[in-house]
């Protein structure tokens, strides 16, 4: 194909920054291990509240500075609700829904996350700052998804 | 004698122009049900920012959810799909010859198909039984007449695919070792993606939602369905990408009195649309569970493919503007800016919206990257960057095709009134726009979730953070359905009330010295096959992921 100049120059650039994108979200994703949550565990949607650890949803503490919360995502809510963690700590969520496709989104920091029946998703951040943040369902759950919100505070 | 004469003159001259009457009907009536669909569509739109501001509190027997699914079937699937119809016939009938008896009979059965189907849908929205959105969500489960509805939405659709895979066929029997004429063969890239995106979509809905709903099977596996439907949804919308793009390649260097940039990179861009659009669809689902990092590495890749043929785009077409500007004495950097018909809205309307497309597919970019779509993923943002590239980009250049396509199928002529009218209305739309998706994008950075009615979640400071943005946005959507009056209402002028008259419709002419189009361009048969091998590329590692590795099924839920 016969080409300009300008225009091999501009799909070289074209090229680059897409190869830019991919090079620097493999980077992040493998080396430093900031891939998006992708947790491939299962579990039987309706029987979340009889197999462990579901059936008792809470914060558990791991280890020094490091805690658990294992919680299930229903329509209109999330259990435990009101979390409470030291500021500092590395928290690992560990969720699952009992019905429908809920969303889990800590607003103001990157915790974003798909929650699906029938699957178990995990997602980890570490809270610096103190202060109360606001949880909510950004999936379409229902007539009362604009309920659906909880908040953790970090002290 | 005389009417005689007369008749087999303006025949003669219809010919020539490449005007027929009947395939004219048949758009006709295409445009005017796409842009029916455009003012309830958005009237529901506007109650819903208002709503979504807190200032408009919503009755029960018409709640928020049930006008979001109203609007999104409104918009996304019947305005597309009959403008793009409305649109390519014209076209294929202009270029082609006229269509063909049998095709002309096969879409107006789609047409009446898909009309029963949209009824169908329709019903069981307002009677708050279907509130599950365009995207379905099972395993929410809306009533049954909802999906067959839908599935007869398909039916439809692909009826006129078929049509329009005969009249090309024919035409190249016709003509052997020629090229197919370009907008015909953008409307035969347009109708292979739709045929094969329908697929995705009707695998789901006729055999795991329907026998679902109907109870013959208790559970559903509700990732397949949900990859099977990002497959289409996110074809459809960049299948008015590429309607919109035709225009851009076409219609718009004809109108400022240039040529076609090369036509070789253009078919190529439409080979490269048609082969890696499938694919794109399942950025939808990076922070899903039950697909590992790798697989969506690999679809990162995937998506960001589509950016290249765009980017290519892009420079032909400001390559169109600046030579077609030197020839007519523009000097310097940006000498086109001077020599471009500001004043006439069939080029005014496509080149804002191409100049959207610069954000709006930066922001594409941003969302099929891994660490930023978790970001924003969900959020305003998401619904700020559809209402750019789908209302500006697109939307806007269906605008200003219509001041030419709907006289040219209604006989009729562009009126200098309903030009000025139609500048005030790109200008209303533009600034209602920059106004509604500027705050969409700035409020979803913030973490305001999309697809959520009026709340303050207990009056949370970061809830009530939002609120100022909310109201940018209510601001917006007021101008969009000022937007939407004044063009609805110059359609049906220049459709049924401007002066008669002989409108053309504008082709570029190739380049005098354009390189010759290798005939492989042609060849979709091995276009199709490439296509499939990538689609397989793409769904068959998490497909079988999905099904072998499957969590007991959903039964069915009404949670609204």
């Amino acid at each position: 194909m016969k080409m300009h100049l300008d225009e091999k120059i501009w799909l070289t650039i074209s090229f680059g920054i897409i190869m830019g994108f991919m090079l620097i979200t493999g980077y992040q994703a493998f080396a430093l291990e900031m891939g998006p949550p992708s947790n491939m565990e299962t579990i039987d949607p309706q029987k979340v509240d009889q197999t462990a650890p579901y059936d008792n949803p809470g914060v558990k503490k791991m280890g020094d500075n490091e805690y658990e919360v294992v919680m299930t995502l229903q329509a209109f809510g999330f259990n435990p609700n009101n979390i409470e963690i030291p500021a500092g700590a590395k928290v690992t969520f560990i969720m699952t829904s009992k019905d429908v496709v809920h969303g889990f989104e800590v607003a103001g920091t990157n915790i974003n996350a798909m929650v699906m029946p029938g699957h178990i998703q995990k997602i980890t951040q570490t809270f610096d700052k103190p202060g109360n943040y606001l949880v909510i369902c950004n999936e379409y759950c229902g007539a009362g998804h604009q309920l659906m919100s909880t908040t953790i505070t970090v002290k | 004698m005389e009417a005689d004469l007369k008749a087999g003159f303006k025949d003669k001259t219809n010919k020539m122009l490449g005007y027929h009457p009947e395939d004219a009907k048949l758009s006709k009536s295409y445009i005017a049900v796409a842009f029916m669909a455009l003012l309830v569509g958005g009237f529901l739109g506007l109650i819903q920012g208002l709503n979504r501001a807190g200032l408009l509190e919503l009755p029960t027997w018409f709640n928020y959810y049930q006008v979001l699914t109203a609007h999104g079937l409104l918009l996304i699937l019947v305005l597309t799909a009959f403008f793009t119809i409305g649109y390519f016939y014209a076209a294929l009938s202009h270029n082609l010859g006229g269509i063909l008896p049998k095709v002309r009979r096969l879409a107006w059965t789609g047409f009446y198909v898909k009309l029963v189907g949209f009824v169908l849908a329709v019903i069981p929205i307002l009677m708050n039984e279907a509130s599950v959105m365009y995207t379905f969500y099972p395993p929410m489960a809306a009533h049954p007449v909802f999906y067959i509805g839908l599935a007869l939405i398909v039916v439809g659709v692909w009826l006129c695919c078929i049509g329009a895979f005969i009249q090309v066929a024919n035409w190249r029997k016709n003509h052997k070792g020629q090229h197919v004429p370009i907008l015909s063969y953008f409307a035969t890239g347009v109708f292979v993606l739709l045929f094969f995106a329908l697929m995705f979509v009707a695998v789901e809905v006729l055999f795991m939602i329907i026998p679902w709903v109907f109870g013959w099977v208790d559970t559903i596996n509700v990732m397949v369905a949900r990859t099977l439907f990002w497959a289409f949804g996110h074809t459809l919308v960049n299948i008015w990408y590429l309607t919109a793009v035709s225009a851009w390649y076409v219609v718009v260097p004809k109108i400022i009195g240039g040529k076609r940039w090369s036509d070789l990179l253009t078919r190529v861009v439409v080979i490269a649309l048609v082969i890696m659009n499938i694919t794109g669809g399942f950025h939808h689902q990076i922070i899903d569970p039950g697909i590992n990092a790798v697989v969506k590495f690999m679809h990162v890749f995937m998506s960001l493919a589509i950016g290249f043929p765009s980017l290519m785009t892009a420079f032909a077409l400001f390559a169109v503007f600046e030579r077609t500007a030197r020839r007519k004495g523009g000097k310097g950097l940006i000498g086109w800016w001077k020599k471009m018909p500001w004043g006439d809205v069939r080029f005014l309307a496509p080149f804002i919206a191409m100049l959207s497309f610069i954000p709006a597919g930066a922001g594409g970019i941003a969302q099929s990257t891994n660490q930023l779509d978790q970001v924003v993923h969900n959020t305003m943002w998401i619904v700020g960057h559809f209402h750019l590239t789908l209302g500006m980009s697109v939307v806007m250049t269906f605008f200003g095709i219509s001041y030419w396509l709907v006289p040219f199928i209604s006989n009729r002529v562009l009126t200098p009134q309903i030009n000025r009218l139609g500048v005030i209305q790109t200008w209303i739309w533009t600034v209602g726009m920059i106004f509604m998706a500027g705050a969409m994008h700035y409020v979803g950075l913030l973490g305001s979730p999309r697809r959520t009615s009026y709340t303050t979640y207990g009056d949370h400071a970061t809830a009530l953070g939002w609120d100022p943005y909310l109201m940018c946005l209510a601001v917006g959507g007021t101008l969009l359905i000022i937007g939407v009056i004044l063009q609805v209402y110059a359609v049906f002028n220049l459709m049924f009330f401007a002066p008669k008259g002989e409108t053309e419709f504008p082709i570029a002419e190739e380049e005098d010295n354009a390189t010759k189009t290798p005939y492989i361009t042609e060849r979709w048969g091995i276009w199709i096959v490439v296509m499939i091998i990538v689609v397989a590329m793409a769904y068959v590692i998490p497909l079988t992921e999905f099904i072998v590795n499957a969590p007991p099924g959903s039964p069915p839920f009404k949670t609204w």
